[in-house]
């Protein structure tokens, strides 16, 4: 793992690398010269390696402004003969479809490749969207590698396959390849120089859906990357794709059913590779799918066999429209695993099988063990900024209430913004919403409008928004918690950071500038400052127009990391333990990490070996009774 | 090493540095000639949340999934005893070897007291009662003796590496620690790497 096994010119070297470096691996293998993208979990290391390696191996990588921009860049390149990467999360496919719905029609020149990331069960998301539907409604190839090898060299044949057909290339990849890594066998690095320039149009007409139509045709007639697992003449098959392959096969060893049943892995889902496929489902009588997150393969295949019904045995099919393939919460959501894929398997075999768990009931006393909610950091800027919006929308008293979207602060639904989110969508809606509420002032609606933003996602999605809302003279405060950095997805920079993807000084786009042009008042606090802060908020929610507050204060991750942290610590002869009256406010309802309890003492109690030193809790502090040292 | 794979987790919480940890003990692996697969959940979750990370070790061109199956870990390396205790029940078997720090890391809900931290001592003894095999590392006042608490991670490497259960020996496990940090933090990475081996060898 890291760049220095990414750029080793070893052909033949086995070295250890991350899903996302083996993308960017099989990127520089094929001799990619612009890569683009908008940072997403879990993709987000794909353009952080190549931008690392950029001036290395000459080409362009860039953090664009979000994820239609990076498509279209990286289409000007193909357009003009380079090879191009664009990497996106499920949510930012969504952003970008638009544009690719258009550019399967016109067509690409060099070989154009779409890594797009999904994350079944949601785990650094806010959904868990199969992004594989859109890229069939876009006209475009699929891909799915299985393994962290196959992410390398997928990437590569995904350039040549988008070369060859002249049409954009996806790579759908979940989580458990992003961010798992595994040994991979590297190919040789390609350094062709290539002088760009654009030498035809690319524009879509009437008989260009044609043209792709035919073109999809025929990719479905060639080879699909398949590989098959298990005896020749398997009467029951599992369908499958991506790491659920892996699944698959460790599920067979553990059931001993290996003898048994076979596993066709496909390669491309979509267009369906149909000569393998028709091969294996001829000689089948039962076939299952195993796939995530939708039944997309099984739906495709099901049609498939429909057309072909007479030339094939009877079938029976399982999957998640039969409910036999299905995690705890059922089929077709969450992700899938060994475990699952077991449980499968026992149902559609009717399997007596027990695993070799430990005996669960000697926990019992214990129980509940508490779960464990996710949380802003240790002196995470946002816990401050939630504090004083709440704290200023109850002193208002008017029902006031707070719009989210996706970022570290959508966290700000759960018990660490203190429930304070009344919405989370997708980037930038809750200004829409906002702007939407409003207007509804007409009809006498009278509660204050807030909406929160990241500093990132303001210049992603949330402009057009605030442009309408001024065009239309509406009413609400847009809040921006600017953190100075993308935090969610690893501190990449965006339009306002003065530096690019490779870390150079680049200009700075300032958002109190941006706004102000847009004829908005824009006012900015230190969250940090919670008293000066919630007057600020509190003082703006009786005004009757689009605002925006920037909320400014460097993520605590990062200044851990530049700054000395002064310590702070609890004077336990001033804290006055339960006979405060406070309710134990530092730790019970401030709810930093490091505000924890001394139950010997009965006082409050600051954990060093998680407080940053941010001191906000000193001025929460009803006794005073929380000091800071400068160290 | 005669399990294939050999099946470990580091389980935590976000920010407890399973990452590195995992990903220190798959470099040495592969410098040791053995194959690896690490499974890793990072991003919303590494906020506050449970964190585990599957790190599967094997030799030959075998197909080795990212996730480990219930019941098959054989050692897991826990950096704060609640997650311990949870990971366990749901990877462990009899023969599962459990090396924990003892330190509790508390969750939201119980710092607001709507939850109760179950008693350390009584969660050591019922893992204890649970497999026959459990090692506690006073991981975090060994991270602060070498220098940082945020070297916790390093001390429970120290700790894998002191158990001798993989075939990567020590010497591998610290040039590797040592070319991975920076030069300022590399004596005391290394010295938290030390005092884990020590303190499972004792």
């Amino acid at each position: 793992m890291g760049i220095e096994n990414v750029k080793l010119n070893l052909p033949g070297r086995e070295v250890l690398l991350t899903g996302n470096e083996a993308l960017a691996r099989g990127a520089l293998e094929a001799g990619v010269k612009y890569a683009s993208s908008y940072p997403g979990s879990p993709s987000a290391e794909v353009l952080d390696t190549l931008a690392k390696l950029s001036s290395q191996f000459n080409l362009y990588a860039e953090w664009s402004v979000n994820e239609k921009v990076a498509a279209e860049g990286a289409a000007a390149a193909s357009f003009a003969g380079m090879r191009s990467i664009t990497v996106m999360k499920a949510d930012g496919f969504n952003v970008a479809v638009d544009f690719f719905t258009s550019l399967s029609l016109s067509g690409v020149k060099a070989g154009m490749v779409v890594v797009v990331s999904d994350d079944p069960s949601a785990h650094s998301s806010i959904k868990e969207e199969d992004s594989r539907y859109l890229s069939k409604l876009a006209h475009l190839p699929v891909l799915e590698p299985a393994t962290i090898q196959e992410a390398k060299d997928m990437t590569v044949q995904a350039f040549t396959l988008s070369e060859a057909i002249g049409l954009p290339v996806v790579i759908r990849c979940v989580t458990r390849i992003c961010h798992a890594s595994s040994v991979v066998k590297l190919g040789a690095l390609n350094n062709i120089e290539v002088r760009p320039e654009l030498k035809q149009k690319f524009l879509t007409n009437p008989q260009a859906h044609v043209d792709v139509e035919n073109k999809l045709r025929e990719i479905a007639k060639t080879g699909g990357g398949c590989l098959y697992a298990g005896p020749e003449n398997a009467q029951t098959i599992i369908v499958t794709s991506g790491p659920v392959y892996t699944y698959c096969l460790e599920a067979l060893e553990i059931l001993q059913l290996n003898g048994e049943i076979g596993v066709l892995k496909l390669g491309r889902t979509w267009p369906l590779p149909e000569a393998e496929l028709y091969n294996r489902l001829k000689q089948a009588r039962e076939v299952i799918f195993a796939e995530e997150v939708e039944p997309f393969i099984e739906d495709n295949v099901a049609s498939f066999a429909a057309f072909h019904w007479s030339e094939l045995n009877p079938l029976q099919l399982y999957g998640k429209r039969s409910g036999h393939v299905a995690g705890p919460l059922g089929p077709g959501i969450g992700e899938l695993n060994t475990d699952v894929m077991i449980d499968s398997l026992i149902k559609i075999k009717g399997l007596n099988y027990q695993r070799n768990l430990l005996n669960q009931d000697k926990v019992k006393h214990l129980e509940p063990l508490p779960v464990r909610d996710r949380a802003f950091c240790a002196g995470c800027p946002h816990r401050a900024s939630f504090w004083a919006i709440k704290s200023a929308l109850a002193l208002d008293g008017r029902n006031g209430f707070v719009l989210g979207d996706i970022g570290c602060y959508a966290m700000g639904r759960g018990r660490t913004g203190y429930f304070l989110l009344s919405s989370v969508h997708s980037m930038g809606s809750g200004v829409g919403l906002a702007h939407g509420f409003g207007k509804l002032g007409q009809f006498s609606f009278n509660q204050p409008v807030t909406a929160i933003v990241g500093d990132s996602t303001f210049y992603h999605a949330v402009v057009p928004a605030l442009i309408n809302a001024k065009a239309n003279n509406s009413n609400f405060l847009c809040i921006v918690l600017d953190n100075e950095t993308t935090a969610m997805t690893g501190h990449q920079p965006h339009p306002g950071s003065g530096r690019d993807a490779a870390g150079n000084p680049s200009p700075a786009v300032s958002m109190e500038n941006l706004a102000r042009g847009l004829g908005l008042p824009v006012y900015i606090s230190d969250p940090y400052d919670i008293p000066a802060t919630v007057k600020l908020i509190n003082s703006l929610l009786t005004n009757n127009e689009p605002q925006v507050l920037i909320l400014r204060r460097t993520c605590a991750l990062v200044a851990a990391k530049r700054e000395k942290r002064p310590k702070v610590y609890v004077d336990q002869e001033i804290c006055l333990g339960d006979g405060c009256g406070c309710n134990r406010f530092c730790t019970r309802v401030f709810g930093c990490p490091a505000n924890i309890w001394d139950k010997e003492a009965g006082k409050a109690r600051i954990d060093e070996a998680v407080c940053v030193g941010c001191g906000v809790c000193v001025s929460l502090c009803p006794q005073g009774a929380i000091k800071v040292e400068e160290v | 090493m005669e399990k294939q794979p050999f099946n470990l987790i580091f389980a935590g919480v976000g920010g407890q540095g399973n990452v590195i940890a995992s990903k220190l003990t798959a470099l040495a692996a592969v410098d040791s000639g053995l194959k690896v697969t690490v499974g890793e959940t990072f991003g919303a979750s590494q906020r506050g949340g449970t964190v585990m990370s599957h790190v599967r070790i094997f030799q030959g061109d075998k197909i080795v999934g990212p996730l480990i199956p219930r019941g098959h870990a054989h050692l897991i390396i826990g950096f704060e005893p609640l997650e311990t205790l949870r990971i366990l029940l749901t990877y462990g078997n009899r023969k599962t070897v459990v090396i924990v720090n003892d330190r509790p890391v508390y969750p939201l809900n119980v710092l607001s007291g709507d939850a109760e931290y179950p008693n350390v001592e009584e969660m050591l003894v019922t893992m204890r009662d649970l497999v026959e095999d459990v090692k506690v590392v006073q991981a975090t006042d060994l991270a602060f003796q070498a220098g940082s608490a945020l070297a916790t991670n390093i001390v429970m490497v120290g700790a894998l590496a002191g158990l001798n259960c993989l075939d990567i020996s020590a010497a591998k496990f610290e040039a590797v620690i040592a070319g991975f940090f920076k030069p300022e933090f590399k004596e005391l990475n290394i010295t938290a790497f030390k005092l884990g081996m020590k303190a499972v060898q004792e």
